[in-house]
């Protein structure tokens, strides 16, 4: 027993470490910048005007996105079709791409000169212009719809079949089914996925400007870089990063405030037999292809503009693809290591303490990138040179950014996972070793490999602080790929972005697929 | 007997090293990148300082100041290269420059007089386009056509800000009305260069806000003569990029040495098809065929360091005011 107490402790310990790390990360570097210039500064009406729109356009994205994604989930987690895993995996991409390059892929099919207004021009109508907030909606649909269609056939797959045969044989009609069986799922998936969603739209900038056709679309994060470039005023950049902090506080607490159903059943992930399959082939079908031609469209026209150019590029390519690997890697341990860490550590808690512990988690994304990275050099500075720290610094950055995605996949499965298993953990009387090697992670190994994909491929495609600790030696892809397009060479740098979505795509699938290979033999 | 060689290898290595006085460069990324003049600069003064260069990268000029005003007067940076005008003002205020006595005969329009940073190479912003469209030939006229523009951020862009000063340069007090006018040719305002000029390779504007030297880059360097920049009889507003040495410099006779350099042909030669800016002292060599030709001084418009500084806020706020509507 006293084995056991032990065990307990460290592992409060090693959860409340990651906690502490998180605090310090987040409120601390916004600390560092705001004491380096004089305090919290006060701001003017273009930036409260700023705050507004931002958070308009964060709610309209979201919206938009986590609701076309419920319908789009159901459809794939009930057809089954031929492309239908390589769909999914599609899904993963345009949330990896750098801003700049799926700028340019939604342009080339809705922008002025893009497919649908060159089709237009040849019938005699007017070309497409979808500069204006309506554009900017429509790019954070473009990047974040695959991911909240992701989150949510989660949420499907985690349905036992079971229950939907038993629902048929008993006559129950769709409507009566959705309310007995999706809908207690889709109320515990919808807020969390909403949240994660709205906070990667809450802090974009080169999207929302690039297509908000003007000053209009200027967002708190571009707000804050302009304190910071422009003026040099950290005490503004420290005020306005608390706003988002604090429009993020809020958000989450509204998540937090609706109750989870307890999940109380486990799926296979398995395509659902299900009697409404056939009555709804159109339907899905339908927000299947439109889906998938809103995803595949631009990333083909990326591919199609970029690969022609590969045999154009600099040997630099390899040592930057290498730079990015290995940083991916390393960050994603770091992340999986810390969302397992916290997952664990708070598995057996209340309701109310797990959900607080993800929203700790997901401070590492309500932070801004430009606020965090200057925080930590000015808190490295005294003691090192900032410099010689990129790669522990800019794997520290991706995991943290990118680890409220992985609590969000796994925190759900270890808890359901105790939830279903303590009892047997208890009459075995199993040591901590076999319960965590036999029982935890052979259960986890498909949410595991789900996080796992996210954070290497967000860490491949994020430009990070490496910039801003800029090493010279070190170029990771997304750092070569704006220098080329810095000097002119728009053609090599989309082939450099043709290279980066292979292999983010590539290691995203080596690590969904090993979990779900894992998970079924 | 291999691992002691390899040990005193790796000892005597390392002790040459640290033998070697080494200067720290601070600069904007795309110098130092490998398509812009870093590599081969870095080469040129290595082969004659006995020293090693080391040049550091922070994005842009900007974001430069910023991280010099950061590491204040503990910076490892011995030289800062690559602020312009509308930031050497900000940049004395800081004290953290100390004065040069670097020289040359500087082929700048309007001369060179400051004692704290010396030039390197300038240019002119300018609106690009496809040769087959016949160009405005000036801001009204442009403002009245029905053409599409893409312009940068003055907040967090260079270009975009050297616009906002060339058409306050330009308009002085009616600048507002002028962006008023200007607003319905404005496709969108992005965040840096890159994307505006990426878009409009695209074609999803007609004109981008960028240098006279950016059709040089795709005739020497790609063969294409499809591109050439409106002439606006206005004038063109310029951007003069220096260099300034750190009074905390531990190197002070290799910054003096490597400033030097930076005026002398072995420097300026690299500048024309890597930086594509005009060198700060034309070599004797002269300009590579396809440049453009520098405009007489009256064409060629600049706001001091103080004005600029001066002006900026009030024309930031005339110009979200305008295109806020």
């Amino acid at each position: 027993m006293a084995g056991g107490v032990i065990a307990v402790i460290i592992r409060i310990i090693g959860g409340g470490a990651v906690l502490v790390a998180l605090l310090a990360f987040s409120f601390s570097t916004v600390l560092a910048v705001a004491l380096h210039g004089d305090g919290l500064g006060t701001l003017g009406s273009y930036d409260w005007q700023a705050v507004r729109f931002t958070i308009w356009q964060a709610l309209a994205s979201t919206g938009l996105s986590v609701g076309i994604a419920v319908p789009v989930a159901r459809a794939l987690a009930r057809q089954d079709f031929k492309g239908r895993s390589l769909l999914i995996t599609l899904l993963g991409a345009p949330f990896i791409l750098p801003v700049i390059v799926g700028v340019l892929g939604l342009l080339a099919v809705f922008g002025r000169a893009g497919w649908i207004s060159q089709g237009l021009d040849l019938f005699g109508l007017d070309r497409l212009s979808i500069y204006g907030p309506a554009g900017v909606i429509l790019a954070h649909v473009f990047f974040n719809l695959p991911l909240a269609t992701r989150f949510i056939l989660q949420g499907w797959a985690s349905i036992p079949p079971d229950r939907f045969r038993v629902a048929d044989s008993l006559g129950a009609q769709p409507w009566t089914q959705f309310q007995l069986i999706e809908w207690p799922m889709l109320r515990a998936m919808l807020p969390g996925t909403f949240l994660l969603i709205f906070l990667l739209c809450l802090t974009s900038f080169a999207v929302a400007l690039a297509i908000g056709g003007g000053p209009r679309g200027t967002t708190i994060e571009l707000a804050i870089y302009q304190s910071f470039r422009l003026d040099f005023d950290l005490g503004k950049a420290s005020s306005l990063a608390l706003i988002q902090f604090v429009i993020c506080g809020t958000v989450a607490a509204l998540a937090i405030l609706i109750p989870l159903p307890r999940n109380d059943g486990h799926g296979l992930g398995l395509i659902h037999t299900r009697q409404d399959v056939q009555s709804n082939r159109i339907i899905d079908f339908g927000f299947i292809s439109i889906t998938a031609a809103f995803l595949i469209l631009p990333l083909a026209s990326i591919v199609i503009r970029g690969a022609i150019h590969l045999p154009e590029l600099p040997n630099a390519v390899f040592a930057a693809a290498w730079t990015s690997l290995w940083i991916a890697l390393i960050s994603t341990s770091l992340c999986i290591g810390m969302a397992l860490s916290l997952a664990l550590s708070f598995a057996r808690t209340g309701q109310t303490t797990q959900k607080l512990v993800e929203v700790v988690g997901i401070l590492g994304l309500a932070t801004s990138p430009l606020v965090v990275g200057t925080g930590l050099f000015l808190m490295i500075f005294p003691f090192a040179h900032p410099m010689s720290l990129a790669v522990p610094v800019t794997a520290m950055v991706n995991a943290m950014m990118a680890l409220p995605f992985a609590l969000r996949v796994l925190f759900p499965a270890i808890r359901d996972t105790y939830v279903d298993y303590i009892r047997l953990r208890e009459s075995l009387m199993m040591s901590s070793g076999t319960w965590l090697w036999k029982v935890i992670l052979p259960r986890l190994s498909k949410p595991l490999g789900f996080a796992a994909g996210l954070a290497a491929a967000l860490s491949m495609g994020d430009l990070g602080v490496i910039a801003l600790f800029a090493d010279p030696d070190l170029q990771t892809l997304p750092l070569m790929l704006y220098r080329l397009m810095g000097a002119y060479r728009m053609d090599q740098a989309a082939a450099v972005a043709v290279v980066l979505v292979a292999q983010s795509l590539a290691l995203f699938w080596i690590f969904d697929r090993g979990g779900r290979r894992h998970a079924t033999s | 007997m291999n691992n002691i060689t390899l040990f005193a290898g790796l000892f005597l290595a390392s002790a040459a090293v640290a033998d070697t006085p080494v200067l720290t460069v601070y600069t904007y990324d795309s110098f130092i990148s490998d398509w812009g003049p870093g590599p081969a600069v870095e080469a040129a003064f290595e082969a004659t300082c006995g020293c090693d260069l080391q040049m550091v990268g922070a994005g842009d000029g900007a974001a430069l100041l910023a991280r010099i005003r950061l590491e204040g007067s503990r910076s490892e940076a011995d030289i800062v290269m690559g602020l312009d005008t509308n930031l050497t003002h900000a940049a004395s205020e800081t004290g953290l420059f100390t004065s040069i006595s670097t020289a040359a005969d500087y082929t700048v329009p309007g001369g060179w007089n400051n004692s704290l940073f010396a030039p390197f190479d300038w240019g002119y912003f300018a609106f690009v386009h496809n040769t087959d469209l016949e160009s405005p030939k000036n801001f009204k006229e442009l403002a009245a056509s029905n053409l599409k523009i893409i312009i940068q951020d003055p907040r967090s862009s260079t270009p975009g800000l050297g616009l906002l000063m060339w058409v306050k340069a330009a308009y002085g007090v009616e600048a507002a009305s002028l962006w008023a006018e200007l607003a319905d040719n404005i496709v969108t305002v992005t965040a840096g260069w890159s994307e505006a000029y990426g878009m409009f390779l695209e074609g999803e504007a007609d004109m981008v806000l960028s240098y006279t030297t950016s059709p040089a880059y795709h005739i020497i360097a790609e063969g294409d003569a499809s591109k050439k920049y409106a002439k606006f009889d206005e004038g063109h507003y310029m951007q003069i990029e220096v260099a300034g040495k750190l009074a905390s410099t531990d190197q002070n006779a290799l910054a003096d040495q490597f400033l030097d350099f930076m005026v002398s042909d072995a420097f300026q030669d690299i500048i024309p098809t890597t930086n594509w800016m005009f060198p700060a002292v034309t070599p004797a060599a002269g300009l590579p065929d396809g440049f453009p030709k520098a405009l007489p001084d009256s064409q060629s418009l600049i706001f001091s360091p103080s004005e600029a500084a001066a002006i900026r806020t009030g024309a930031l706020e005339e110009w979200q005011a305008a295109l806020s509507q």
